[in-house]
């Protein structure tokens, strides 16, 4: 009885909200996207993709895309960031990191390589002087007619949101879990990475988010009721 | 370098050895190796206080540890949760424990693809 209020309750809250009920472990949350709905009927309908997923390593989601016979490339920018060498100063002696240093180390794949990047929520928490350099890159690696999905927090997530990485367990169905950085992350004990995870740096609006996608074909957004914007971009 | 009674190769944490290492039987490494390692129908094992810094060729590779570089297993890869791999990974099976760190790709080879 129990699961079928369950299974009521679920479509009665719709497609995007997390679940209330925790999938597995405390930690992780099972949600819907419709993004990832789109975007998975490429890999659904294709063969042999070249995949990018920029979140933290997810053996489900390796397992997910080698299973259809897929290459995945698993690259975490967001621990890669927190490399004290990339600690550098603006013009006007600001702490930033550098970008190009970051770019040489990081991101190094031929021109148009990949179908299809998994971006997650990573321009949320990235470095500000890390994000357009990173997504400019991720235009120039992304074959034309590939396409990336992101989320963004909106106005309403808060300051405190935490960072999550994403396993895919569905078609449209995410598992969301809270990171936790290695013992090995490499971020110096000032950053704001330092206690148990990574910060929301800022929050996009629409125009911010197609100010950076600006160079891609097309863009397309998706409303989510945990206040997360879900892009698909074309590029 | 040392072998134990089952017949295993096992390089010691103290152990830094620098230069291409290839071999007919299982190895076992909780030190340091500079260089490539290929053991050709055999398995590599990188202990948690393993580092290898140059490519594996073998038939299985567990890692613990820390190994950069590209892995080619003709059978199985398997990254423990404690293990820290940047390179690309080719095998038959692979196997990731939550906890582990990949940068890099991982190309599964089917056997039927001859």
């Amino acid at each position: 009885m129990s699961s079928v209020s369950q299974t009521f309750m679920k479509l009665f809250r719709g497609s995007s909200g997390p679940d209330s009920v925790p999938a597995q472990s405390p930690q992780k949350l099972t949600r819907r996207s419709s993004g990832l709905g789109e975007l998975s009927r490429t890999w659904e309908s294709s063969e042999n993709l070249c995949i990018l997923d920029l979140g933290s390593t997810s053996p489900t989601n390796i397992r997910h895309f080698t299973g259809r016979g897929h290459r995945i490339y698993s690259e975490d920018l967001l621990t890669a960031s927190t490399d004290p060498e990339l600690a550098t100063k603006d013009e006007q002696g600001a702490a930033i990191l550098d970008s190009r240093k970051f770019l040489a180390d990081n991101l190094v794949y031929p021109a148009a390589h990949f179908d299809a990047i998994l971006c997650w929520n990573l321009p949320d928490y990235l470095d500000e002087s890390l994000v357009k350099p990173v997504v400019g890159r991720l235009w120039s690696v992304l074959k034309p007619g590939g396409m990336l999905l992101a989320f963004f927090h909106t106005r309403d997530a808060g300051p405190d949101s935490p960072c999550h990485r994403f396993h895919i367990v569905g078609a449209d169905t995410l598992e969301m879990q809270k990171i936790e950085l290695r013992r090995d992350a490499r971020r110096s004990s000032n950053s704001s990475a330092a206690s148990d995870g990574f910060q929301l740096q800022r929050v996009f609006n629409n125009r911010h988010i197609e100010n950076l996608f600006r160079d891609f074909a097309s863009i397309k957004f998706f409303l989510a009721r945990d206040n997360v914007r879900e892009v698909l971009v074309v590029r | 370098m040392s072998t134990t009674a089952s017949g295993l190769a096992q390089i010691g944490k103290s152990v830094v050895i620098k230069g291409e290492l290839s071999g007919s039987e299982d190895l076992y490494v909780d030190g340091q190796v500079d260089g490539s390692i290929a053991l050709k129908g055999h398995s590599l094992t990188v202990g948690p206080n393993g580092q290898v810094k140059g490519s594996v060729d073998s038939k299985a590779v567990v890692v613990q540890g820390k190994l950069d570089g590209n892995i080619q297993a003709s059978d199985r890869v398997d990254l423990r949760k404690s293990a820290t791999v940047t390179g690309d990974i080719a095998a038959q099976r692979i196997s990731i424990e939550e906890g582990a760190y990949l940068k890099g790709k991982v190309d599964i080879q089917r056997t039927d693809a001859k």
